[in-house]
């Protein structure tokens, strides 16, 4: 009876329901994102490092195809904004206009990797493989790293559709929207600097 | 939605996208996207190191444009950690970038047999 009494009336020190569940896991997202970024950072300066070391192999003038990769970036930036729409009506609170934006931003990102793959398949089968110089592996190793993301982010939208559609718009879906968001936009300004310093600079003389 | 309130402000730290905002940034992207893939395309620049300089410029205000309008960025946003970890991210970038590409200058510059010393070569 007292133990009862103690226990009912024991003052609560803490907050049992959390406080910032959603700041948490944005911020915790972000600073995710921030250590991806060093690791971007680390092949960008491997690429600075041996982007001019050709072993008498093909240099990136002679193999880079700028309309091909003008066409990537478009692609890449048109997906940022119909993923920003998808946010604007997630907003809204339209589940299915939010999925039309998804599966439209998720179209453009495999349009993207398919080109990307297309492009190296192409090297390649040139004998420009990762194995062929410093130059190429830098460049197979920091444009197939971002690569390798942009696909896992489609893996996600994909996964977060089908969760979209099970269980609509709730906070922890929206939540996961966020993230995505500021996954998916951090991949495009990584892609801003993959174009600028290793397409639009490698094919200066 | 039963919770729908005490989310509302929950969201408060994160995005509040407009439409106005994306479209900005929309088109501010694919101006700076469109105009250095026409300067190196259409060779504008006489000498590579301007060109090169040029498009470095415009992809840094880019990365600003892209921060700005599609992660809304801000001081203010989680109580200004975001940027406090941003502003550290691009301390130690900085240091990665610059402090790799001017040790391997100097090393390839004073480690590399000059033409001269190899036809001295035995």
């Amino acid at each position: 009876m007292t133990a009862t009494t103690i226990t009912s009336a024991a003052p609560r020190y803490y907050l049992t329901e959390e406080h910032h569940p959603q700041n948490g896991t944005l911020l915790g997202f972000w600073l995710y994102l921030m250590s991806d970024c060093l690791v971007f950072a680390a092949l960008f300066a491997v690429y600075g490092v041996l982007g001019r070391n050709y072993a008498a192999g093909p240099t990136g003038a002679e193999l880079f195809n700028l309309p091909l990769v003008a066409i990537n970036t478009s692609l890449l930036l048109l997906s940022s904004i119909t993923y920003g729409f998808a946010m604007l009506e997630m907003q809204r609170g339209k589940l299915r206009a939010v999925l039309v934006w998804l599966a439209i931003t998720g179209l453009l990102g495999a349009g993207f990797i398919g080109l990307e793959l297309y492009e190296f398949n192409h090297l390649i089968h040139e004998g420009a493989g990762p194995q062929r110089s410093a130059f190429l592996s830098a460049f197979f190793a920091l444009v197939g790293t971002h690569g390798l993301h942009v696909s896992f982010g489609i893996v996600w939208l994909i996964t977060l559709m089908f969760q979209l559609g099970k269980h609509g718009l709730t906070p922890p879906n929206k939540r996961r929207l966020m993230c995505l968001s500021m996954f998916w936009h951090f991949l495009d300004v990584v892609w801003i600097g993959v174009f600028s310093f290793v397409y639009l600079m490698g094919v200066l003389p | 939605m039963s919770n729908d309130h005490s989310h509302s402000h929950e969201d408060d730290g994160a995005s509040h996208s407009t439409l106005k905002g994306y479209m900005t940034g929309f088109v501010l992207a694919v101006v700076l996207t469109a105009i250095p893939f026409w300067l190196v395309m259409g060779k504008v620049f006489a000498t590579s190191t301007v060109t090169a300089i040029v498009v470095l410029a415009f992809a840094a205000v880019q990365i600003v444009v892209h921060m700005v309008y599609f992660l809304h960025m801000n001081g203010k946003s989680e109580g200004g950690w975001t940027m406090l970890a941003l502003l550290f991210t691009l301390v130690l970038v900085v240091i990665t970038l610059s402090g790799s590409l001017w040790v391997m200058y100097h090393l390839n510059h004073n480690m590399m047999p000059s033409m001269h010393d190899m036809r001295n070569m035995p």
